[in-house]
């Protein structure tokens, strides 16, 4: 057994920054107020005291700019950690992330790569409204040369940072503030590893496989107890990194169940969902039961309102209702005219 | 405003004699590399647009040629001449600007995406002013890792107008980053002029706001644009930041290798071509008796030699094989 110990989901981070800064005198922090501040979220705390001014950078407040020079940085040898503060504001260096950095390995043929973290944050619950709280991945995903990833444990968070540093592609990780003060248990050094592109089975079940996405990994662990005292066992499955999506671990887990709910904080339309929704149609098509539903965010803007903003993304209660209307509603409708 | 063609100081007397020479075939090398790509054009042989540099040769050969094997640039749409200039061997790209195997990139990225990376090209940009941050970027990559190592970032009058010039101006100056900022001013941006679209009284401004180094340049005098390059590359050197330096040239052809030019007056177009920075040169040569014509005729034929093999190299050149299509998608 790994020795593990017990940590937030945010300090799980910081360790694995600062393991990972430690290890390799290329890697280095970019981003506002990451530095003297510690974060505007105290998700950098304590780096810029260990590593100085160089190596944790702030910013000015010019993203695409900014951005563009840590793929600059990242095609001469160094390994930055591009924070973008919140998630919406990755619309600003789209035409850095799209165009350059997830292109330079093809289009050079080989000759530079992007080794460089985009780290961000996003979700509902904070009150933020509409400019502030999208999670917005789906779009990334879109982009041919990037590596996306959404982790939703303390164990993950870390894991997935110390891969993504060491790639040598441009990887996005997607932190959902509400996760930040989750705690877990999360190994010590190399042991931490979470390889990119790897799913996995975080709850087992027999009747139905619940795919979810970052934070609604834990909504979903949490429906599966309630529904577990109704003698409903969903199985649960993490694929922790959607681009590449191991569909295989996916589709095995369905093969066994025979149903699937795929449950994204993501906008509906477009998004996550329906990639993962439609993989598993394709990957596992003879074996489900009922369609492939989804469990998405609501296609609005994130209202501020404390009363609203709850009603966008899915939760405990909604899985479980999602869940119980899948297992009994929806079976395939009687053919009666199956004759030519 | 400083358009001194005085000699850079550092360089010794025959090596700058000969430094000069070799900046001369550069330049006629750009020139006829992008002849031929026009005419490869106009036969259908180049897959997509070409944006030829001839007229500014100047600045390309003016600067790169000043750069160490080592130090990086990050060019543009219009960067034939930067390739060339920084040491790209012309086969090569010729192989590469007409899509095939054998070019830099494997035929895959065309004249508007070549990255050379044993001569420190970032690439040619198909984004107007994308490469701008990667030279920044570079530079910073090159202080953290105290290589000595500079960058520099090429630019057009029309991307002056992104916002990455002044985010990245900004930054080089705050954190002191070896980059030189050259923008090549031809008065277009595709077929819009300079003065239709761009405020303010001075381009230099651009530069000055940020306490940069700012010079303004003779960008068809490739002694002035040495000059004023040189200067900027050893304070780079030395870590004493960014500079910027605003070169005013002139493209001789359109936008594109098939632009009827219909929005450029004959009369500037003339007026320019009297100041055609290859024949200038080739006048200083003679007259400081620096190369005899004799001389400066034999740097003609086998400059068009090389650049002919060129052709004849790409052209006979493999395609890509489509099992190239996935290669490379990740690094
Ligand atoms: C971001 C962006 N906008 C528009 C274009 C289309 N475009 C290609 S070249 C060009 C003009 C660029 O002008 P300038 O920077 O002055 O360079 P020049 O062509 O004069 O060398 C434009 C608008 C583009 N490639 N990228």
């Amino acid at each position: 057994m790994a020795e593990t110990s017990i940590s937030t989901y945010r300090s799980a981070i910081i360790d694995a920054l600062a393991e990972e800064m430690r290890n390799d005198a290329g890697v280095f922090l970019m981003g506002e107020d990451i530095g003297k501040a510690g974060g505007v979220f105290k998700q950098t705390e304590g780096l810029f005291i260990e590593f100085g001014a160089e190596r944790v950078i702030d910013t000015p407040i010019s993203e695409p700019g900014a951005f563009g020079m840590a793929v600059g940085a990242a095609m001469t040898g160094m390994r930055p950690v591009f924070e973008v503060m919140f998630g919406d504001f990755m619309t600003l260096i789209m035409d850095q992330l799209v165009n350059q950095a997830a292109k330079v390995a093809y289009m050079s043929n080989g000759q530079f790569t992007v080794p460089l973290v985009v780290r961000t944050t996003m979700g509902t619950g904070s009150s933020l409204g509409p400019q502030h709280s999208q999670s917005l991945y789906a779009w990334a995903c879109h982009v041919p040369g990037l590596k996306v990833a959404v982790p939703s444990t303390p164990a993950d968070a870390k894991g997935l940072y110390k891969s993504a540093i060491r790639d040598a592609n441009p990887v996005l990780i997607f932190e959902d503030r509400m996760l930040y003060g989750l705690k877990g248990p999360v190994a010590v050094g190399e042991t931490s590893l979470v390889p990119l592109g790897q799913a996995v089975v975080a709850r087992g079940g027999r009747d139905l496989t619940v795919v979810a996405v970052g934070r609604m990994v834990q909504h979903a662990l949490k429906a599966a107890e309630r529904l577990s005292e109704d003698g409903i066992e969903i199985e649960v499955v993490d694929p922790r990194t959607l681009l590449p999506l191991d569909v295989e671990t996916i589709a095995c887990s369905v093969r066994r169940t025979n149903r699937a709910l795929v449950v994204d904080g993501g906008a509906q339309q477009y998004g996550a969902g329906a990639e993962i929704a439609q993989s598993i149609n394709e990957a596992a098509f003879d074996w489900l039961d009922a369609p492939v539903m989804r469990l998405c965010a609501e296609n609005i803007p994130v209202p501020i309102s404390r009363t609203l903003e709850p009603l966008v993304q899915p939760d405990e209660s909604r899985i479980v209702a999602k869940v119980k209307e899948l297992l009994v509603g929806h079976r395939w409708p009687d053919r009666e005219d199956d004759s030519p | 405003m400083i358009t001194s063609s005085a000699p850079p100081a550092d360089e010794h007397d025959h090596l700058r004699r000969k430094f000069l020479v070799e900046t001369y075939r550069m330049m006629l090398l750009i020139r006829y590399f992008e002849e031929q790509v026009r005419s490869l054009s106009q036969g259908g042989l180049v897959p997509g647009l070409v944006h030829l540099c001839a007229g500014q040769e100047a600045t390309n050969a003016g600067t790169c040629m000043h750069l160490r094997k080592d130090d990086y640039i990050a060019s543009h749409h219009r960067g034939h001449g930067h390739c060339l200039a920084k040491g790209a061997r012309p086969h090569l790209l010729m192989a590469e600007i007409l899509g095939r195997q054998t070019g830099y990139c494997g035929g895959r990225s065309g004249s508007m995406h070549i990255f050379d990376r044993e001569n420190g090209n970032l690439g040619t940009n198909g984004i107007v002013g994308g490469g701008i941050p990667l030279a920044a970027g570079a530079a910073l990559s090159a202080k953290a890792r105290g290589t000595e190592q500079i960058a520099v970032a090429y630019f057009g009058d029309g991307a002056l107008n992104q916002g990455l010039v002044p985010e990245c101006m900004n930054m080089a100056a705050i954190w002191s980053l070896p980059v030189v900022f050259v923008c090549e001013n031809n008065g277009f941006g595709e077929f819009t002029a300079t003065e239709d679209v761009t405020a303010g009284q001075s381009l230099l401004s651009r530069g000055q706001v940020y306490d940069i180094p700012s010079v303004e340049v003779d960008g068809m005098d490739v002694l002035a644009v040495s000059a004023a390059f040189v200067e900027a590359r050893d304070r780079a050197r030395r870590g004493g930041g960014p500079s910027f330096l605003l070169c005013n040239t002139y493209r001789f052809g359109g936008h594109h290798a098939g632009d009827r030019q219909d929005y450029k007056s004959e009369e500037d177009a003339r007026l320019w071509r009297d100041r055609d920075p290859i024949p200038k040169l080739a006048m200083h040569l003679k007259a400081a008796e620096i190369a005899s014509p004799a001389v400066l005729q034999d740097i003609e034929a086998s400059v068009e030699e090389e650049i002919q093999a060129a052709v004849q190299f790409a052209k006979a050149s493999p395609a890509p094989e489509s099992l190239d299509l996935r290669v490379q998608l990740h690094g």
